[in-house]
C-alpha cells in the first residue's frame, strides 16, 4: 500500500506543482479557473487515451515512439508556457494595478487562457497516463492486496493535490508587487527544465547524439531521485547529471523567454490603467 | 487611450510569434547534428518479465558499445522498466514489448527495477 501511495503521490505532485506555479502566475486573469479545470479534465481524458494506446505508441518508429511522443508534448508545453510568460510580462503592470482596485474587474487575460489550459492539460496527461496504467494494472492483477493498493493510490492522489495547493498558496502570499516577477521567473525555469527533459528523451531514443555525455555529476550532493531533488527537478529543472545538449536547451529556452518578456514589457513611463 | 487598438493586437501577435520562435529554436537546437545510431553497431539483448520478475535478472554487457534492450512483458499487467543509474524509465503495457536504447557504457554494475513491483522486479547489468 505504501509503495502505491508513494508512486501515485510522486506523479500527482509532478503535475500538481506545475499547475500550482501556472495558477499563481496567472492570478487576476479572468476565467483562469475554468481554463485550468478544463485543462485538468482534458489531461485526465488524454491520460486514459495515452494509457490505452501505450503499447502502440511505444512500438512506433522502431521502438522510439514513446520518447518522440513525450518530447513532442514537452516541446508543445514549452511553447505554451513561453507564450504565457511573455503575455504576462506584457500585461503584468495593468493587472497588478487592477488587482489592487476594489471590484477587481480585470479585463485583461483571455488571450493566454488557451496557453494556460493547454500547459495544464499536458502536465496532467503526461503524469496521469502513468497513474492510469499503474491502477489498471492493480485492478487487472486482481490480487488480494488490490483493495489496499487502490486505497494507497487514492491517499497518494489526495496528498499530491494537498502539497500542490500548499505551494500555490505559498506563491499567492507573495506581495502583488513582486508576485508576477517571481512567478514569471518560476514558469520560465519550469519551461527550460521541460525543454531539457525533451532533449533527454530524444537522446535516449538515439535521435540526438551530440554533446550527450554528462558535463558534471552532483548526485552526491543532491540526487535527482531524492524528494528535494525531485521537487527541484520539476520546478526549476534541476539535473544531477546534465548533458551538454541539455544545458544548451535549458539556457537557450530560459534566455529566449527572458529576452522576449523584456522586449514586450509595458514601458514604465506609460500609465496602463488610468488612461482608460 | 494610452495604447491604440492596432498596437495592442500587434503586441499579442508579437507575444505569440515570440513563443513560436522559442519552439523553433528549441527544436532546431535539438536537431542540430542529430543522427541515428547505426543498427549494426548496437549490441542487442532481450529481457522478459514474468510474474513481476526479470528473466534474466543478471546480464553481462560489453563496455563502449551502444546497447539495445528489448523488454518483453509476459504479464497481463503493465510494468515500468526503470534504472536510476542508467537514466531511463519506460512503461511497458501488459503482454507487449518495448525497446530501450543505451549510450555506450563504462565498466561497472548498474541496477534496474520494475517500478510497479519494486519488491520482486529487480535486476542488474554488469558491464565489462
Amino acid at each position: 500500500m505504501l509503495a502505491a501511495l508513494v508512486l501515485v503521490f510522486r506523479e500527482v505532485l509532478e503535475a500538481g506543482l506545475i499547475i500550482g506555479v501556472v495558477l499563481a502566475a496567472s492570478r487576476g486573469v479572468i476565467g483562469r479557473g475554468g481554463a485550468v479545470s478544463l485543462g485538468v479534465v482534458a489531461g485526465i481524458a488524454g491520460s486514459a487515451v495515452v494509457a490505452f494506446f501505450a503499447a502502440g505508441i511505444s512500438n512506433a518508429f522502431d521502438g522510439r515512439g514513446h520518447e518522440i511522443f513525450i518530447a513532442a508534448i514537452l516541446l508543445f508545453a514549452v511553447v505554451m508556457l513561453a507564450w504565457h510568460v511573455v503575455w504576462m510580462a506584457q500585461h503584468a503592470r495593468e493587472m497588478t494595478q487592477q488587482l489592487r482596485q476594489l471590484g477587481n474587474d480585470v479585463t485583461a487575460g483571455r488571450r493566454s487562457l488557451f496557453a494556460l489550459g493547454a500547459a495544464v492539460a499536458i502536465a496532467v496527461m503526461r503524469e496521469g497516463s502513468e497513474v492510469v496504467l499503474f491502477m489498471t494494472g492493480i485492478v487487472m492483477g486482481g490480487t488480494e492486496t488490490a483493495g489496499q493498493l487502490l486505497i494507497g493510490s487514492v491517499i497518494g492522489l489526495a496528498l499530491g493535490a494537498a502539497v500542490s495547493m500548499v505551494l500555490y498558496f505559498g506563491l499567492a502570499a507573495i506581495p502583488l508587487k513582486r508576485m508576477f516577477s517571481v512567478t514569471g521567473v518560476l514558469v520560465t525555469l519550469l519551461a527550460a527544465g521541460l525543454a531539457a527533459s525533451a532533449v533527454a528523451q530524444l537522446s535516449s531514443a538515439g535521435l540526438l547524439n551530440v554533446l550527450d555525455t554528462p558535463v558534471w555529476d552532483t548526485s552526491w550532493l543532491l540526487s535527482e531521485k531524492s524528494w528535494f531533488g525531485q521537487i527541484l527537478h520539476i520546478l526549476i529543472g534541476y539535473m544531477a547529471k546534465p548533458t551538454g545538449m541539455q544545458l544548451i536547451a535549458y539556457g537557450i529556452t530560459a534566455g529566449t523567454i527572458f529576452l522576449l518578456g523584456f522586449i514586450v514589457r509595458t514601458p514604465a513611463t506609460r500609465p496602463a490603467v488610468s488612461s482608460r | 487611450m494610452g495604447t491604440s487598438f492596432s498596437s495592442r493586437i500587434g503586441a499579442r501577435f508579437r507575444a505569440f510569434i515570440s513563443a513560436l520562435a522559442v519552439a523553433a529554436i528549441a527544436v532546431g537546437g535539438a536537431w542540430i547534428g542529430a543522427s541515428e545510431v547505426q543498427a549494426a553497431e548496437e549490441h542487442a539483448i532481450e529481457i522478459s518479465i514474468k510474474d513481476h520478475k526479470f528473466e534474466p535478472d543478471s546480464l553481462k554487457l560489453p563496455a563502449g558499445k551502444p546497447i539495445k534492450i528489448t523488454v518483453k512483458n509476459l504479464d497481463a499487467t503493465p510494468e515500468e522498466f526503470e534504472s536510476y543509474e542508467l537514466g531511463f524509465e519506460k512503461i511497458i503495457a501488459g503482454n507487449s514489448s518495448a525497446i530501450i536504447r543505451l549510450k555506450p557504457l563504462k565498466p561497472g554494475t548498474y541496477m534496474f527495477f520494475g517500478e510497479f513491483h519494486q519488491d520482486s522486479a529487480l535486476g542488474h547489468i554488469v558491464v565489462e
